[in-house]
């Protein structure tokens, strides 16, 4: 019976995700939002630490000629990673607003993801396993009830409601 | 001047000191009298830094120039408000002023000893350590009245220009009372931890202190995050910078202490993670304190790169160190009275939505370092920006979202999956309704990833607003029936009756407001044309008209500025003044920002600068959708932190049959919504 119950939830999931992905791939591209994604994927290299279609520092002499050398990218017909490595070839790795997915820069994407699913993970392996045990509570300190602490917690917090 | 200032900084570092050793002395040998002298020499560093601020405020004011911080930070025609803000200006200042912000909380704390005086008297003490660091800092790594080598100049370099702007005057204190406040929890929760104090009393005043130190820190950030958006002139708030992700770690942390205090009030659980999570609040308050002032990595508005880096390095270590060996020899006290019986349960939705919170706390951190440990891996930098911050962290806050409708739905120890469908039903249907309504009216998630999550922050943040709402309502109604009042003044009795609560439901509410002005970020706009007497301009709705340009020249700074009519429908409905401003003294630029806020979007224009070749301006103009909605949340979480610092309502002031009435209608709301108090 539970294992039904479960796997009907799994399905609706897989539907959902399935859905998200279809909306997701069939997604159009113009011209513009490919200018305004990879402009927003690189940075000003001014020294002003901002996006590159954020830069508005007064006379930057970056950011047009960064802007320009992308319209021309585009219209050249060159893919996203082409236009992104030519840049990176004539300003450096630093002109990348973040880290590639290649070689120890993976490691960036990965760490954050990595911890979030070994911390969702121990989360519920710890609930799981605290319910399993018996549900007699443990004392706090040797010589002290349970019962105690919660009177002196209930005092406590009279005492303290400053 | 200069020489009170340095001379009362030692006199407030030797009572520092004082402070401290004989403070343990008095704990170790129980010697109550030297324990009172250690108490008084605490509060006497509060007046000794408190002349010293003062000393630097008068140089400011006096123009003192033989003193080399304030010839860097002010000028002759400075306005009178931002000489007073030079205080916080500069790193040797700013230090000052941390230190005197430090003294008043330890002030405070000291003053209030009766509240536990054994437990005060440890606080103190740790208090007094920290003091003493930032006072050995401001005495010798960073002194504040340093005097200038040679001749004197006639004028000073000036106040940085971003920094001339009425909020800078507010948002460097309202964030620093937020990190030198966390000071005060972490004093609190040591010396518990330390006396192996008996009972719960300590987590209540930590619990205040930390609301307080939290509520200020908020307030810092949404000020830097106003400040970027009405200065900088890029059109956003908020850019992930180094100095405003510091902010948001201990920010984060704090947090994450806020709700999982709560088990260890209602259950005796989750001692140690409390006791932790405290200790890396004030921890990673000092961590990005260092990380602003040492220079280990690029931001555009860090301080300079100093040597006082290998100072806080020490200080964090040595800190580090004494939790870690306090906590070893005292964890025992730290044992959990409860267990967790289910998952589907308030205490759970604790635990998730503290990892999430402290997950997405090391993103941040993870982010801001990647550069330096790239460095030194590959010996190449690279640069960690938005679009890495963004896609890590916003799936992160999509499911704290959830977890904020949820949680308050669920009942302490276990709850069942009927009552949660029961009371989710209404708020699930009307978020529903309006995705359903938001894709019908042209929004369209498959488009986009961003798209996508703007759909999803918006509804769920629809689902919240529904969830605190039925709350509201459930409770309302039922002191409304026994009161013989409306629905509104029992949900007024509800909130004066459990503020802490109903105090941080209103923070949920502020929050889901800023979050849905954060959705809004997808549907932004922009535009840059040079525009001559005449010219149009076209963005979204809004026709732009140039009627006039010009310049102006003003003692503090040479301006030009432009006057744009913006027309709407063919009618003329405001007038801004987009201006680019020159300062004098410090030969900067800078941009002042016209806007035009409504609910609906702001409509945001910057003079970017002048062709040579023409002389006409150019201006930038932004469509923001929902900004305003972010300023409003802000307000609102403000709002709702105060009103659950506000003390519960005096039951003596409830005639007594009326409080038994209305203790039955509040049981009777609980067992109504299936809900635990707090």
């Amino acid at each position: 019976m539970k294992s039904k119950k479960s796997h009907t939830i799994f399905r609706r999931f897989a539907l959902v995700a399935i859905l998200a992905s279809i909306f997701l791939l069939g997604a159009t591209d113009s011209p513009e939002a490919r200018f305004s994604r990879i402009g927003h994927n690189m940075m000003c290299m001014c020294g002003c630490n901002q996006v590159l279609l954020e830069c508005n520092h007064v006379g930057c002499t970056y950011s047009d000629g960064m802007r320009n050398e992308l319209t021309a990218g585009l219209q050249r017909g060159d893919s996203d990673n082409l236009i992104e490595q030519a840049f990176v070839q004539k300003y450096g790795n630093t002109v990348l607003a973040a880290p590639t997915t290649t070689g120890f820069n993976r490691v960036a994407w990965i760490m954050p993801f990595l911890i979030f699913t070994l911390a969702m993970g121990a989360v519920v392996v710890v609930i799981r396993t605290w319910k399993m045990r018996a549900p007699a509570p443990s004392p706090a300190a040797p010589g002290v009830s349970v019962e105690a602490l919660s009177d002196l917690r209930a005092r406590a917090r009279k005492e303290t409601e400053l | 001047m200069p020489q009170i200032g340095s001379f009362t900084l030692l006199f407030a570092l030797a009572l520092g000191a004082y402070s401290f050793l004989a403070g343990i002395i008095a704990i170790y040998r129980g010697d109550d009298r030297l324990g009172e002298t250690a108490r008084r020499a605490g509060i006497a560093i509060f007046v000794a830094v408190t002349a010293a601020a003062l000393a630097l405020v008068i140089a400011a004011f006096s123009n003192d120039f033989s003193v080399a911080y304030i010839m860097h930070h002010s000028n002759r025609d400075l306005p009178i408000q931002y000489k007073f803000a030079a205080l916080w200006s500069g790193q040797e200042g700013s230090l000052l002023f941390w230190c005197w912000l430090l003294s008043g909380y330890a002030l405070v704390l000291r003053v209030r000893h009766k509240v536990d005086t054994r437990l005060v008297a440890h606080a103190s003490v740790i208090i007094a350590a920290v003091q003493v660091f930032f006072l050995l800092l401001v005495n010798f790594a960073a002194p504040p009245f340093s005097i200038v080598q040679g001749t004197i100049p006639a004028d000073g370099n000036g106040l940085n220009p971003l920094l001339q702007y009425p909020e800078m005057v507010i948002h460097p204190p309202m964030l620093y009372l937020g990190y030198v406040g966390m000071t005060v929890p972490f004093a609190f929760a040591l010396a518990a931890l330390i006396m192996r104090y008996p009972g719960e009393k300590w987590i209540h005043i930590t619990r205040r202190w930390t609301m307080v130190g939290w509520g200020f820190l908020t307030c810092g950030i949404f000020l830097g995050a106003h400040w970027a958006y009405a200065v900088l002139g890029w059109g956003g708030y908020w850019g992930w910078d180094p100095v405003e992700n510091a902010s948001l770690l201990p920010w984060l942390t704090g947090t994450a202490f806020l709700h999982s205090v709560m088990m260890q009030e209602k259950r005796g659980m989750m001692k140690t993670w409390n006791m932790w999570l405290i200790f890396s609040t004030f921890l990673l308050s000092i961590f990005g304190t260092f990380l602003t002032r040492s220079g280990i990595v690029s931001s555009v508005h860090a301080f300079a790169q100093s040597g006082i880096g290998p100072w806080f390095v020490a200080f964090l270590a040595l800190t580090a160190a004494t939790c870690v060996f306090f906590y070893v020899k005292n964890r025992s006290h730290l044992v959990s009275e409860h267990k967790l019986e289910s998952l589907i349960s308030r205490e759970s939705s604790f635990l998730f939505n503290n990892v999430l919170l402290l997950v997405s706390c090391f993103a941040v951190l993870w982010g801001t370092l990647f550069p330096v440990l790239s460095e030194w891996v590959q010996g190449t930098k690279v640069t960690v920006g938005p679009p890495f911050f963004n896609r890590v962290n916003v799936p992160i806050a999509m499911v704290l979202l959830v977890l904020t409708g949820v949680g308050p739905l669920l009942a302490w120890r276990k709850t069942s999956i009927g009552s949660l469908s029961k009371n989710f039903a209404i708020p699930g249907i009307v978020a529903l309704c309006v995705a359903i309504a938001l894709m019908i009216g042209g929004m369209r998630p498959w488009q986009d990833v961003a798209t996508f999550y703007s759909l999803m922050a918006i509804t769920l943040a629809t689902l919240v607003t529904a969830t605190i709402f039925s709350e509201f309502w459930r409770g309302g109604r039922v002191i409304a029936r026994h009161n013989d009042s409306n629905v509104l003044a029992g949900m007024i009795q509800l909130t004066r009756r459990n503020t802490r609560r109903y105090g941080g439901y209103i923070v949920h509410l502020g929050v889901v407001i800023v979050i849905i002005g954060f959705a809004g970020v997808t549907f932004n706009q922009d535009s840059e044309q040079e525009l001559g007497f005449g010219d149009k301009m076209q963005l979204g709705a809004y026709t732009l008209v140039c009627r006039s340009y010009t310049q102006d020249d003003k003692p503090n700074y040479h301006s030009e500025w432009a006057i744009i009519d913006v027309m709407k429908g063919g009618k003329q409905i405001d007038t801004l003044f987009p201006e680019r401003r020159f300062y004098k003294a410090s030969e900067q630029t800078a941009t002042i920002v016209a806007n035009r806020s409504t609910l609906k979007e702001d409509l945001y224009l910057v003079y970017t600068g002048r062709n040579p070749d023409t002389g006409r301006p150019i201006l930038k103009a932004h469509l923001n959708p929902l900004v305003m909605w972010i300023w409003v949340g802000a307000h609102i979480l403000l709002i709702g932190t105060i009103i659950a610092l506000i003390p519960n309502m005096a039951a003596s002031r409830v005639p007594s049959n009326a409080r038994e009435r209305l203790a039955e209608a509040e049981a009777a709301a609980r067992t109504g919504t299936v809900v635990g108090s707090d």
